[in-house]
């Protein structure tokens, strides 16, 4: 089918990606809009101030879960 | 060939005891559970049927659909002494292992599973305010909606398909594998972090799931360690002969509704297409667990992953192939294997996501939770002067998956709903109408004192002192509302329901 030709082009890119690569890429999508975002959901974070564990270094020390699926 | 896709999920949720030196999980799991059963019975208010255990006849985890055990494997076993109940909306509230679970009752389609999965929620907020009226006023036990405890340790939200018996398997692996992986694009729940054993914790800083860095192998039984992309547990809770159900236990859990709507609606599309024979490409990868892992850790989506034909393609055009394929699918009379009606909102909701992936990703903060967490952190981090490596990002994180209401920021994010509360509500103690789940569910709220247990494929009744009756109720599709609704409703008693079936 033509219109699935796209998918089965042969692609040269090597599916590698380095940990230089990587890491550019977080910083990319993690810099997106945060400014922005920042402003519509100042409320929220005052909310979350309010309700984020008072111990955050203690709660995340013991949040230990063994023996799961 | 194609048979309809009776689907449901079993969710093991997080459990953690505030305020105590040494806290048990199985004891603190139990007092959860056994808190919520006797608060609650015998009035039914909650969907407890007092004094109903689950019936562990026909338990067998440890049979495999390959037909074979591979020497070393490690099957699970079946845990009899700990707290197992079973609701009047046809669900499972047990403890498994270390952590409290719930197994929505059988669903007809996707639509169901993801209002019986808030249900569940709604069960085990309920059970968090039952065990806290009982503890002292320092203590506190809480669960988490979550797959990871960011230390290497992970617990499951594991999915079943009804699946027709005469499928080869080798078809389910081949294609299982290539959605599994690369529906984890709109299935994630995103993390903080990289638990591959060995590796750097701080080598990723977010991933898209939080269940890829804890799978070993492709095809096998286990489920604690070595996990497998394609489980072979074969455990058909149903009519051997006929059915297959396929345990699927490489999903993350979802708090976006539409997330776990999508996850469990595009596989019962994919597993019905498999059995038609319709899927059409293989999508067969050189290394599909590490190809797991490379989908989970590339945010751009963009990561080509190599198949075995030499070309290469993205988890990203996997599933839009797929969509297309299920499109077709769909107007070739492949609807009613999905729900029907259902089955075009899953269609409709599949590509929405899809083109919301590829044009931009951050529009769909409000459906796809592993978007909606990373901006969440992001706006905190910046807030702060944070990384995520910060202990109060990463108590963030975990918070996400907070399901009590006085506390729940996920609830503050204005995320999609796809089910209205009354509907929710109504199945903590209602059971679906379209499966057998219904005929255990009404015969648990009408004759909860008569009843000895009940399990998946059948209910016992106590008719007298000395006479146990087993019904059992093989075929999931049978046993619905249309079936027995009337017929429960005409008999006073057990006795009568029995005569009348003639069992």
């Amino acid at each position: 089918m033509v219109e699935n030709q796209k998918y089965y082009d042969s692609d040269d890119e090597s599916s590698n990606v380095t940990a230089d690569e990587e890491e550019t890429s977080l910083e990319n999508s993690q810099s997106v809009n945060t400014s922005e975002l920042s402003g519509d959901l100042d409320d929220l974070l005052d909310e979350i101030d309010q309700v984020l564990e008072s111990n955050a270094e203690e709660f995340v020390k013991s949040y230990v879960q063994k023996g799961g699926q | 060939m194609a048979i309809e896709k009776i689907c449901g999920i079993e969710t093991e949720y997080s459990i953690i005891h505030k305020g105590v030196a040494d806290p048990n999980p199985i004891l603190a799991s139990s007092m959860l559970i056994t808190s919520y059963v006797q608060e609650t019975g015998p009035h039914f208010d909650n969907g407890i049927a007092d004094s109903v255990v689950w019936d562990f006849q026909d338990e067998s985890p440890a049979n495999d659909a390959r037909g074979f055990t591979p020497i070393g494997s490690l099957p699970p076993v079946v845990e009899t002494h700990l707290v197992n109940a079973v609701l009047t909306n046809g669900a499972r509230f047990y403890v498994d292992h270390a952590h409290p679970e719930l197994s929505t009752p059988e669903c007809p389609n996707a639509l169901e599973v993801s209002r019986y999965d808030r249900s569940g929620e709604l069960i085990l907020r309920e059970a968090m305010k039952s065990v806290k009226s009982l503890l002292p006023d320092d203590q506190e036990i809480v669960v988490y909606k979550d797959n990871s405890d960011g230390k290497g340790n992970s617990y499951g939200c594991h999915e079943n398909y009804l699946m027709d018996r005469s499928t080869p398997f080798g078809d389910i692996i081949r294609h299982g594998i290539a959605h599994f992986i690369t529906r984890q694009i709109f299935t994630g729940s995103g993390k903080i972090g990289s638990e591959v054993p060995g590796s750097d914790p701080d080598s990723i800083a977010y991933q898209i799931t939080q269940r890829a860095d804890f799978f070993e192998e492709e095809v096998g039984l286990e489920t604690t360690l070595k996990r497998p992309i394609i489980n072979t547990r074969d455990e058909p809770h149903s009519d051997a002969e006929r059915y297959r159900r396929l345990h699927v236990i490489c999903g993350d859990a979802n708090m976006s509704e539409a997330a776990t709507f999508l996850k469990v609606g595009s596989t019962c599309f994919i597993l019905a297409m498999v059995e038609d024979g319709f899927i059409g490409e293989d999508f067969i990868f050189d290394h599909p667990v590490q190809a797991m892992k490379e989908i989970s850790y590339d945010l751009t989506l963009s990561q080509p992953i190599q198949r075995t034909n030499g070309e290469s393609i993205t988890a990203l055009e996997v599933q839009e192939y797929f969509c297309e394929r299920a499109k077709e699918y769909s107007e070739r009379g492949g609807l009613e294997y999905v729900g029907g009606e259902v089955g075009l909102k899953v269609l409709n909701k599949w590509e929405e996501i899809l083109v919301g992936l590829k044009e931009d990703p951050s529009s769909l903060h409000s459906q796809i939770d592993w978007i909606a967490k990373k901006r969440l952190l992001d706006v905190f981090c910046d807030r702060h002067k944070l990384s995520y490596f910060d202990a109060r990002a990463r108590s963030l994180a975990v918070q996400y998956h907070d399901i009590r209401n006085d506390s729940s920021i996920f609830n503050k994010l204005g995320m999609v709903t796809i089910n209205d509360a009354k509907s929710v509500s109504e199945g903590v103690t209602k059971p679906p109408v379209g499966t057998r789940a219904y005929f255990r569910g009404a015969c648990l709220q009408k004759w909860p004192e008569q009843i000895v247990s009940a399990n998946w494929d059948s209910v016992v009744f106590s008719l007298d002192e000395t006479t146990i009756k087993r019904v059992p109720v093989l075929d999931p599709l049978k046993g619905t509302y249309a079936d027995v609704a009337d017929l429960i409703d005409q008999c006073n008693t057990p006795h009568e329901l029995i005569h009348a079936l003639d069992i």
